[in-house]
């Protein structure tokens, strides 16, 4: 098979405009697929026996927390193929994907708060899933400090890099707490196969899952261009795309 | 004749081991603080020894890991400053073996007497007398993966200006299970039961450190040389 359509996506031009045509397509259906979802998951999905109507919250809770999670290793990714093949591109998409991600991560800590006031009544425990979540922000937030700290920006990519690809240590531990450690935080449901929710249950959380994904996706690009233009300031492609 | 890694990493080691005892102050710093960390909790928690006990772990582990950060932050700088982590670098012997020589000897000079000296604070905290041997153990053995993880990060803040902060940034979130698991076998050894699990865990850890964290220290090393 002939891989070379794939390099493009390493040159900044070519992803610049890449970016500007798609992201409107994936906040559009994130939207769309969002507002499908909150229907299901507000309004047509039943009430559960034991929580009530606070459960709902997983909807926007869940989907926050695999993101969390699904954004690191991302940006650990696009940082190893950053430093392994030197694209530039790369790096660039690590460095819009860390803020999103700390975001996610923010989000996962006030939703599950909020519905963690309800269901053991408190706002925060030291629980191994709530502390790593926490610890999770903490990477995100070492990541962005390692890369302001330092002035060259390619050695801000590479070292910021080094950082990420260690930090995804804690990925597996985050993901599993919740089944090595016997804790306050419930553990994984099952979605699929012999689902613990019912079916008019577990749609919107699916469909809300896909429309985190594509805003990620959304915003991503949206950084990735503005990431772009600052990176490549001096570059003619630049000056001829903004006149 | 071309010296081997190993000898290189045994002269580096020496090297760093020579200087160290020139300068004894710089040696016993890190233990003072340690000393009078320790001290505080008494002060502003309570004198009492029943309650100081349970607290005890938690001192013990947050005072290590606060003195571990305080000197790492001399394990790579004087080098990188008068020039020689570069001469390193470019001797064409193994970065990742010198480095590991390094961060060894780091340890031995501020981890290893850190964990010996510990029972001294142990036992102003009510830490039972039987429970020594195992405290100074898992501190040992979870300071050495402390200095593991803080050879990479000490690494990686070389390129940065004022990089003290940002060190601690980087670190802390790494050390956590090291932490978690390190305060669980002194608990344990405090209780009086078995330690065995907590230690395998801190183990693997070690073990884990000391085969990936030399790589990423030498590649963010060279990257700050750069």
């Amino acid at each position: 098979m002939n891989w070379t359509w794939f390099h493009r996506f390493g040159s900044a031009p070519y992803m610049y405009g890449f970016a500007q045509r798609w992201a409107p397509w994936f906040g559009g259906v994130a939207a769309l697929l969002m507002l499908i979802a909150l229907y299901g998951g507000l309004v047509l999905a039943p009430l559960d026996y034991q929580q009530k109507d606070a459960y709902r919250i997983v909807y926007v809770h869940a989907p926050s927390a695999t993101l969390s999670l699904m954004i690191y290793t991302t940006m650990a990714i696009a940082a190893a193929v950053g430093l392994i093949w030197r694209m530039k591109v790369a790096h660039a998409a690590a460095a819009a994907s860390a803020p999103i991600g700390a975001w996610f991560t923010v989000a996962t800590l006030i939703t599950g708060s909020l519905w963690g006031k309800p269901m053991w009544g408190t706002y925060w425990a030291w629980d191994p899933r709530l502390t790593s979540e926490l610890i999770l922000l903490f990477l995100y937030l070492g990541y962005m400090g390692l890369r302001a700290a330092i002035e060259d920006p390619q050695k801000a990519d590479k070292a910021s890099a080094v950082l990420a690809i260690v930090g995804v240590v804690n990925i597996p531990i985050i993901k599993y707490s919740v089944n090595w450690w016997n804790s306050l935080h419930q553990p994984a449901t099952r979605l699929l196969g012999k689902a613990d929710m019912v079916w008019s249950m577990v749609w919107p959380l699916l469909v809300m899952f896909l429309a985190f994904m594509l805003f990620y996706g959304a915003v991503l690009l949206i950084r990735l261009r503005a990431e772009l233009l600052r990176r490549e300031r001096g570059a003619s492609w630049v000056r001829e795309v903004l006149s | 004749m071309k010296t081997s890694a190993l000898t290189a990493a045994k002269l580096v080691a020496a090297r760093d081991l020579r200087l160290a005892f020139r300068k004894p102050s710089q040696l016993l710093q890190p233990l003072l603080f340690f000393m009078i960390v320790a001290t505080l909790f008494p002060l502003t928690l309570t004198p009492e020894l029943s309650r100081l006990r349970d607290a005890a772990p938690g001192v013990l582990w947050i005072g290590a890991l606060l003195s571990s950060l305080l000197a790492l932050e001399f394990l790579f700088r004087d080098d990188a400053v008068d020039g020689t982590l570069e001469q390193f670098a470019l001797s064409g012997q193994s970065l990742t073996w010198m480095l590991f020589a390094k961060t060894c000897t780091h340890w031995l000079l501020t981890g290893l007497p850190l964990a010996l000296s510990a029972p001294l604070a142990a036992l102003a905290l009510g830490v039972p007398v039987q429970a020594l041997v195992s405290m100074i153990a898992a501190l040992a053995l979870g300071s050495f993966a402390l200095s593991l993880v803080g050879a990479i990060c000490a690494g990686l803040t070389l390129g940065a200006r004022r990089g003290g902060v940002l060190l601690s940034l980087l670190t802390l979130p790494l050390s956590v299970p090291i932490l978690v698991f390190g305060s669980d076998a002194t608990r344990h050894a405090i209780a009086g039961t078995e330690i065995a699990g907590p230690m395998y865990m801190l183990g693997a850890i070690a073990v884990l450190g000391v085969t990936l964290a030399p790589l990423a220290a030498a590649a963010a090393v060279r990257i700050g040389l750069e």
